[in-house]
Parts: structure tokens; sequence; C-alpha cells
């Protein structure tokens, strides 16, 4: 079962009211290589994948809700108290109209979240490679985000959570490692 | 909202979750390194550390956690504001 | 230590419209030299060093945007 602990991952700040920037940011929330993606994805394959690779998929899945709450964060934090007007000026009058300033699992562009932006093929090396390739495409997200922002203290949580897709990488390439040793168990020391 | 919390509140949060953040680091780690002594001392030392800065955080600012892994003041205070997305 | 940006010079037309960037670049962070991390590997001071980097260890690092910037000159 899971437990909620009332403390974000990294201490997240906004400097300002900027609901441009979290336009863009939604991109992390419910786009195709955000963290719900993310965290649904891993989450969903740690049942079929091989025992030895579980606990990494389980705790991976883990960590991203906790980046999906620090993303939360900063796009509530970026449009609360932003007027209609100012909503409007950012391009996110079509996403007033529809939630006034609530979150929604949608893109930068309004595409809402859909299933098929993860897979679960049930091969292994299949998954782990999709994994993979996921972190890697998080990360370049993460870089044109901060590419297009101004603000630094958001983007020094950008720069935490871009630097966390570098470490989950490494983690599922290690697990291909370990599956594919003819020892099943890698032992380098 | 008129509650404001102390500069103290952020000072031991970013503690505790720069505590944390080493547990996670070394855990993911330990996933696919299961042998390395070490890095297991320093992830239950880094545990034992966290746990103690949790009492103390507490003790301050209320509970940290629901469904009873933490304990609750008179009146219920497990839901209390503020929440992380607040602060 | 492998760099952490490379460089590649695009082909650039006399009839391209925007000003062109004559040199471009593209991370290449730590863990694709780094299969399997060895154990053992120097940390940060600090958790909280540790927690303002992201990693616990300085080698798997990666700076962004580009710390040289050598993509913007032209």
């Amino acid at each position: 079962m899971f437990y909620y602990e009332k403390k974000l991952q990294y201490p997240v700040r906004v400097s300002q009211c900027n609901p441009m920037l979290a336009k863009f940011l939604v991109e992390q929330y419910g786009g195709a290589d955000g963290e719900l993606a993310a965290a649904l994805r891993y989450m969903n394959q740690r049942y079929t994948i091989p025992d030895k690779v579980i606990g990494l998929l389980n705790d991976i899945a883990m960590e991203e809700f906790s980046h999906l709450e620090m993303i939360a964060t900063m796009i509530y934090k970026l449009t609360k108290d932003a007027t209609p007007e100012m909503m409007k000026a950012a391009g996110l009058g079509d996403h007033y109209v529809a939630h006034d300033s609530a979150l929604f699992y949608n893109n930068a562009s309004g595409v809402p979240w859909t299933a098929s932006y993860i897979q679960a093929k049930g091969d292994p090396i299949a998954d782990l490679y999709e994994d993979i390739a996921a972190e890697e495409k998080a990360r370049a997200t993460y870089q044109w985000i901060i590419d297009m922002s101004d603000d630094p203290d958001l983007n020094d949580g950008l720069k935490f959570l871009r630097e966390r897709e570098v470490i989950h990488s490494l983690r599922f390439r290690e697990a291909v490692e370990i599956l594919k040793d003819d020892q099943g168990k890698k032992k380098i020391f | 909202m008129t509650k404001q919390m102390p500069p103290e509140y952020y000072k031991l949060l970013e503690e505790l979750q720069a505590i944390d953040f080493v547990i996670v680091e070394l855990n993911l780690y330990l996933n696919t390194h299961p042998h390395d002594f070490e890095a297991i001392k320093q992830f239950n030392e880094a545990s034992q550390h966290s746990m103690h800065l949790k009492i103390e955080f507490e003790r301050q600012f209320g509970p940290l956690m629901n469904f009873g892994k933490s304990y609750s003041n008179y009146p219920w205070d497990v839901d209390d504001s503020p929440w992380p997305w607040q602060v | 230590m492998h760099s952490q940006f490379k460089y590649w010079k695009p082909y650039v037309s006399p009839y391209d419209p925007c000003k062109p960037i004559r040199v471009k670049s593209y991370s290449t962070p730590p863990q694709l030299y780094m299969n399997f991390q060895p154990p053992g590997l120097p940390q940060f001071q600090s958790p909280k060093q540790a927690l303002m980097h992201g990693t616990l260890w300085p080698q798997l690092y990666s700076p962004y945007p580009d710390p040289h910037k050598r993509g913007e000159k032209s």
C-alpha cells in the first residue's frame, strides 16, 4: 500500500507569477514523456519484469510520483492568483474556460494524456529499452523547457529533475546488464 | 490561511529533504549493486539519521505521514495545512 | 572524463531565412559512458550538496545549459 509524506522531494521555488511557463511545464505533467507517463509506465511494467529488477522499477516509479508532485507544485505556483486576463495573454484562455486554474493532465498543446504514450511489451529487454528512451526524452524535454524559461528559481528545480533522468537512465542500463548476464547476477566487485 | 511557516520550518525541511535524497539515491544504486557493503552501511546510517530528524520535525511542525506512520496531536492534525505545494 | 557536450557544424545555405547558427551542440551526459556504475565513486561533501546537484556522485552530475556555450558562438 501507499503512504503519503507531507514534503516535496526537493525545495521547489518559483520567482514570478508566470502562466506562460506553466503552459510549457504542463508538458512534463500530462505529456508523452512526462512524469505521469513515467510513473504509470514503470508501475505497470513491474508486474511482469524478472524479479531481479522489480525493486528498481518499483522504486523509480515511486520517485516519478514525487517528481509529478514537484511539477504540479511549479504549475500551481506559476498560475496561483493569475487573472483570467493573464491566463488569456499566456495562451491559456482555452484552458481557463474548461478548468479555471485547476491542473489537468494534458500536454503543452492541451492534448489530454493517453495510455498510448506508454507501453508494456512483456519482453524485459524491450520494456527496459523503452524506459531508457523515456528517460532520455524526458531529459531533453527538461532542456527545452529550461531554454524557454527565464525564472532562475524554477530552473533550479528543473535542473534537479533533469539530473534525475540521467540517474534513472543509468539504473535502467544497469538493469539490462543484469538481465543479459549469463550467470544471472552481475558481479563486478 | 493566516498561519505562516517560520524560517526554521524551511531550514529543517531542507535538511530532511537532503538526507532523504541521499537515501533515495543509495536505494536505487543498491537495487543494482546488492553486494556493496559500504553503501548498505551508509544507507542504514542515513535512514537512522532521517528518522531522528523526522521526530524533531514532527515535534515542531506536526505529523509528516498519514495512515498511522506519524502520531496525531489533539485535535486531529494529520490533515492540517499547509500542504507541500502551498508552502 | 568525457565531455558533456558535443558540437557540430550544420550545412548553411545562402537561402536559409533565419540567422544561421553555425555551431550546434547536444548533450552527452555521463550515463552514456558508464553502463554499470563502479562501486566506491567519490561522493559530494554533504547531503545538501548532493540534493542541490540532483545526484550523490559528482561524476554523474550533468550540467545544463552548456557551461561553455560554444554552440552559441558563430
